[in-house]
């Protein structure tokens, strides 16, 4: 248990919803028992509490800011974390964080999870952070000497890499995609493999003036929402109509299947009313109900999903599909939050993905070259505009890639692209046009 | 200019600053301007790997120094 009173913490166990500070003592309580031979003091959960605690008394944090510590050859996935109390609370005077490529949409053997267990109970404080918002799982809290030994048994033990962190190409990630999913549109899982291992060097070594993610989706559903979340965001799409089964929408009307695959049965909403449930609902009004047939306009849908989640026994994806590419999405830093920009409408995904690494590549020199240190993608594309992050991606504009007419235009003539450049004859205008 | 010069154009440079002991991958690239990025952070993460220089990580931005510059592990308990 922790050393000194904690009365705020305590308040931190109170309610009905589960309480970290629960966890902690957990296994504070259990370093103090155990006969494993610890490699980290036994002491540091115990003092971490205790630190919290001195945090919310004194309204400020007493971690110091990032610091020298990693392993050799890699320049991520290791943060420094050192306490700048380290008299009072000597357990945590070094307590860094390791992040661990997690596996594509998280699948675990039970059995590897008992190991990284017990690797982190012995060779670290015991806490994990199943996972962290890039993806990776998160191993918080070990001594300088121990970066290496928990490294070395990782990769050597248990076949598991470190993820990324700092200027790098954090770990990619993916939704669960065609492992469990009809909507996936493309194989989450291979692309996320194939890009976190065609771009190992990006992944541990600083290449960049800022971290960069790619993220994918296999479907507009977008579980990983990489559309927020991810400077390159890949969403699953389809080129064709949605295919529609008559017979089973007929069904969910008539009450054969329940609605959103049963979900929603906390209470009675009433029978289903596929007018005023779907119909009415479709953001572009392409959709309608004659009664008897479902209609959709495919040419306006703008992949909302929505009729799909509804009434997935009767309309699944189309056959033809592929991925829409965008760029730029970041939480706020300079100017708020910021969703990524469509600047591919489709793009077959296929192994070996040259399409989009040949892209990537191309922004990525570009980032290199123009960003400043510390400014995203999205950043630099806003500073520049879209009008050259599309020259630098070689890709003509589309209408597809603006939200609506003339809200947000960027195209701009050049000389180049004006017969005759700008200069005019003023005599020859003149001729037709009077003062 | 060989890598041998290179190298020591970065050390050169950098042991001239005495106001800061970290600095960005865009610090690096501006010692050569006729370099392409990538070549510049190939060079900067050898030199890493060789011991020559040092990262420095606050979890979200990384920076690179000379190995040993700047507070280091073991000066990270002790009292400024």
């Amino acid at each position: 248990m922790a050393k000194r009173k904690t009365p705020m913490l305590d308040e931190l166990e109170k309610g009905k919803w589960p309480s970290f500070v629960s966890d902690i003592r957990q296994e504070a309580e259990w370093r103090n028992q155990t006969d494993v031979d610890l490699q980290t003091p036994k002491e540091v959960c115990d003092d971490l509490l205790d630190l919290l605690e001195l945090s919310l008394k004194d309204q400020e944090g007493h971690w110091k800011h990032g610091g020298v510590a990693g392993v050799f050859g890699y320049g991520g996935g290791v943060i420094g974390r050192y306490c700048d109390q380290p008299e009072q609370f000597p357990a945590i005077k070094d307590f860094h964080t390791l992040r661990v490529n997690q596996p594509s949409s998280y699948f675990y053997k039970t059995e590897f999870l008992r190991q990284m267990c017990e690797l982190w109970e012995r060779r670290g404080s015991g806490i994990t952070n199943m996972h962290g918002s890039t993806g990776d799982i998160i191993l918080l809290g070990t001594t300088t000497p121990q970066l290496e030994e928990v490294f070395w048994e990782l990769t050597h033990n248990l076949n598991q890499d470190l993820g990324g962190s700092g200027s790098n190409l954090r770990s990619p990630n993916c939704c669960i995609g065609k492992s469990r999913c009809e909507f996936a549109c493309y194989d989450t899982q291979e692309a996320c493999r194939n890009f976190t291992m065609e771009y190992q060097d990006e992944l541990h070594r600083p290449s960049f003036g800022y971290k960069f993610k790619m993220k994918f989706d296999g479907c507009p559903n977008g579980c990983v929402a990489s559309i927020a979340r991810s400077d390159m965001s890949v969403i699953g799409t389809w080129k064709d109509d949605i295919r529609i089964d008559q017979e089973a929408v007929r069904a969910y009307v008539g009450g054969e299947f329940k609605p959103d695959g049963g979900a929603h049965a906390g209470r009675d909403w009433g029978p289903f009313d596929i007018v005023k449930e779907v119909i009415d609902l479709c953001p572009t009004h392409c959709m309608g109900w004659n009664g008897n047939k479902l209609g959709i306009n495919n040419k306006e849908c703008n992949r909302c999903m929505h009729c799909i989640n509804t009434m997935p026994r009767a309309l699944r994806i189309g056959t033809e599909t592929g991925a829409s590419i965008l760029f730029g999405a970041k939480a706020p830093i300079l100017e708020g939050a910021q969703l990524s920009t469509l600047t591919i409408p489709f793009m077959p995904m296929e192994e070996p993905f040259n399409e989009l690494k040949e892209l990537i590549e191309k922004i990525w020199d570009w980032w290199s070259e123009e960003g400043r240190s510390r400014e995203r993608l999205g950043e630099l594309m806003q500073r520049k505009g879209f009008a050259k992050f599309l020259e630098v991606c070689e890709v003509k504009p589309d209408p597809r890639m603006i939200k609506e007419p003339r809200s947000n235009p960027y195209i701009f003539w050049k000389e180049a692209d004006i017969p005759g450049g700008w200069e005019r004859d003023i005599k020859d205008f003149r001729k037709r046009h009077q003062k | 200019m060989g890598a041998e010069e290179d190298k020591k154009l970065i050390i050169d440079t950098l042991k001239c600053k005495t106001l800061k002991t970290k600095f960005y991958l865009k610090d690096f690239n501006n010692m050569f301007p006729d370099r392409s990025p990538r070549e510049v952070s190939k060079l900067v993460n050898k030199m890493v790997a060789e011991g020559l220089l040092e990262y420095w990580s606050s979890g979200s931005t990384t920076m690179i120094g000379l190995k040993g510059a700047g507070i280091q592990h073991e000066t990270e308990d002790c009292k400024e």
